[in-house]
């Protein structure tokens, strides 16, 4: 893992704003909008284990060393918990984060904006667009909310039930602390205080063709805000940009994606003219910003069966995130470069 | 459901049975269930039903449990039951394996038919007061389309479409229909998730001891299981006391299968899901693991179910978590591991030392 240190260099106009920029790999990360530096903290839910590239001393290749052992030997002998979910915290925070995390800082260099609006502790629901042909806006929204949140909050993602049907991306998806969007499970992660995040768009969001870049699909049916209204946790709308021009989806061979059972197969610039290579995401800008939460605790839990609510706080919702959406995209001088 | 309700003519809740009346006897649970309901000064007498005599260390531990060789399938139960004049019925028979009943059909047979039986002549018998049926969470299906956990409202999402989970499926049928006719009596249905101990026989225990684990490919199941004598704890409690109504029992927490291999110190060989079909056909017929399809779509996709109303409704919390019921079937068994801890801890110092040698 390349230590990539950040620190900002300036804040935006608007307070809640905060860039990141990579520096040079010496200073620690500070979050200016949030006050005083984040110091590691247990995380209610579980004890953090000790990350094994928080040791980059290398004076002490030795410790790295052991610790990497005592981390192999623990995998190897089953020695560890999986919550009912099939959450893994042990592999999600030493290998599935750190896996992707290059991604998150050098590839698209992520920057998120309004962290703050991103409670503590407790249960939350984060509702963001979809976008990108592949989900990797859902794993960059997990690597934000762990890395620059001051709590590093695990994301918990619901997810369609074709990615649980797959080999290998389903089990990866239930390690990493996913689970099926269904009311039961969104419903029991809310009420045990996690940061649940869901986005309505589905396959109709990520699948969407390069030209609807930017505009929200339809909401599903509202489930969401049911499923919030019922545990009484703040929506939080979530805007991503940058997403969308990873993999600009130009076409879909729709027979093949019938042949393959899946619901779309695209057609980018690179794939499948390049095959494998067509998988390169573009190394687009991105920003992920954290609108004002949405509380839903001055409602009845009974509310939830009123559709009319339902509707109103789910258009409220979609409103937000289009709007943020053009403001971001308004400030955005490049595709690339931010 | 019509458990629910309780009747003036029923004894308070909390009193004991006098006659009890276990099917299933020659099998670990119905077995050791009789043995301890016979140690039980308060219980006068316990009947246990089979087609076949128990193992004789299991008729003995039994001591003053009366074996009745019957077949649950024939009218003569309803002879027993009313000479007798049992109050307090344990239905805990139901089979899981084809393999040991002589085939699939036989099964079916024994399982629905055998029950279908059984409750009519519990229907026939005024004296009896309290049904209690050993069901299985497999009736909630597997697929990758489950919530996480299962409650006991909900139903599967797709109907079990064979063997032991559509036998239990139907079963309950039958129970709920019995129990909508007989409004008086107390219905308790249980179901329990994946047995795993020591002692127990299982189609998951005999799966653990295979010296390489076949996986489906791709795929790491959520395993929720429980320890035998926690699940005869809750058999004993459910037939002593009154408690109606539909039960998940299963342990606290959850192994992923690929986890609990690696705890058993076994080495998993991942399938690819095409040929988990044959590869589970070869396992049977060769006799090694008597693999249903059931089971083999628990070991793809697994289950985990809500176990809330056993704590709070049926007054009951499992003493072994999931990992400790497992472990303590890898210590009881002396299962031999490829990968032990000590093996491992060996390689690590291995390794140390070399690396240190190198610097």
């Amino acid at each position: 893992m390349p230590e990539a240190r950040v620190i900002p260099l300036h804040a935006d106009e608007n307070g809640s704003r905060t860039r990141w920029k990579l520096g040079a790999g010496s200073g620690a990360r500070r979050n200016r909008s949030s006050g005083p530096p984040a110091e590691p903290i247990t995380h209610p839910s579980a004890v953090r284990e000790p990350e094994p590239e928080s040791a980059p001393d290398p004076a002490a290749w030795e410790v790295g060393l052991e610790q990497l052992l005592t981390f192999a030997r623990r995998r190897l002998s089953g020695d560890y918990t999986v919550d009912e979910f099939g959450y893994d915290r042990d592999l999600a925070d030493s290998v599935l984060l750190p896996a992707v995390r290059p991604l998150y800082r050098k590839w698209f260099r992520v920057e998120t904006i309004g962290m703050h609006n991103v409670p503590d502790a407790g249960g939350a629901l984060i509702v963001a667009n979809h976008s990108g042909t592949l989900p990797l806006d859902a794993l960059m929204t997990t690597v934000a909310l762990h890395d620059d949140h001051p709590r590093h909050r695990q994301l918990r993602l619901l997810g369609a039930d074709l990615m649980f049907k797959l080999p290998i991306v389903g089990e990866l998806a239930r390690k990493n602390g996913a689970t099926l969007a269904c009311m039961p499970d969104a419903e029991r992660l809310m009420d045990s205080g996690e940061l649940v995040g869901v986005y309505p768009e589905g396959f109709k969001g990520i699948g969407k063709p390069f030209r609807d870049r930017y505009k929200l699909q339809r909401f599903g049916r509202g489930g969401f805000v049911s499923a919030a209204l019922r545990t009484g946790v703040p929506i939080i709308p979530c805007s991503i940009v940058g997403a969308e021009e990873t993999y600009p989806k130009i076409g879909d061979i729709a027979p093949l994606a019938r042949l393959i059972g899946a619901p779309y197969f695209p057609v980018t610039p690179l794939f499948p003219l390049l095959g494998p290579l067509g998988a390169i995401p573009l190394p687009s800008k991105w920003y992920i910003e954290f609108g004002e939460p949405i509380r839903t605790d001055q409602h009845d839990p009974a509310d939830a069966d009123d559709p009319m609510l339902v509707f109103n706080l789910t258009d409220q919702v979609r409103e937000t995130i289009q709007h943020t959406l053009y403001r971001l995209l308004s400030q955005r001088r490049n595709v690339f470069l931010g | 459901m019509a458990s629910s309700r309780t009747n003036g003519r029923t004894s308070p809740p909390g009193t004991k049975p006098s006659v009890v009346l276990v099917t299933g006897v020659s099998k670990f649970l119905g077995g050791n269930l009789a043995a301890r309901l016979a140690a039980d000064p308060d219980i006068d007498r316990v009947l246990g039903v089979d087609t076949v005599p128990p193992p004789r260390d299991l008729l003995r531990r039994m001591g003053r449990a009366e074996f009745v060789r019957a077949d649950i399938r024939n009218p003569l139960i309803a002879k027993v039951i009313s000479g007798a004049s049992v109050d307090t019925v344990v239905h805990a028979s139901l089979s899981s394996t084809p393999g040991s009943s002589g085939g699939r059909t036989a099964m079916k047979e024994m399982n629905v038919i055998g029950t279908m039986q059984l409750l009519a002549a519990c229907q026939k018998a005024p004296s009896v007061r309290r049904v209690v049926l050993k069901s299985t969470t497999a009736v909630y299906g597997s697929s990758p389309r489950d919530p996480a956990l299962f409650d006991e409202a909900m139903t599967p999402k797709e109907l079990p479409s064979g063997g032991y989970a559509k036998d239990a499926a139907e079963i309950e049928g039958y129970l709920r229909g019995f129990g909508r006719r007989r409004p008086d009596v107390s219905v308790t249905v249980l179901r329990f998730s994946n047995f795993i101990g020591p002692r127990i026989d299982t189609v998951l225990t005999g799966y653990f001891m295979l010296p390489v684990i076949p996986t489906v490919l791709g795929y790491d199941a959520r395993v929720q299981l429980l320890h035998e004598e926690d699940g005869l704890a809750v058999l004993e409690r459910a037939a002593t006391q009154e408690l109606p109504g539909v039960y998940n029992v299963a342990a606290d927490g959850v192994l992923l299968l690929s986890q609990a291999i690696r705890r058993a110190g076994k080495i998993a060989v991942g399938v690819p899901s095409a040929a988990v079909g044959p590869v589970g056909r070869i396992l049977r017929g060769a006799r090694v693991v008597d693999f249903s399809p059931e089971q083999m779509r628990f070991l793809n996709f697994g289950r985990v179910v809500d176990t809330a109303r056993l704590k709070e409704d049926f007054g009951f919390a499992p003493r072994w978590t999931t990992a400790q019921a497992f472990d303590d079937y890898v210590r009881g068994r002396a299962l031999r591991p490829v990968l032990g801890a000590e093996r491992l801890a060996s390689a690590e110092r291995g390794v140390l030392s070399l690396a240190r040698l190198l610097h």
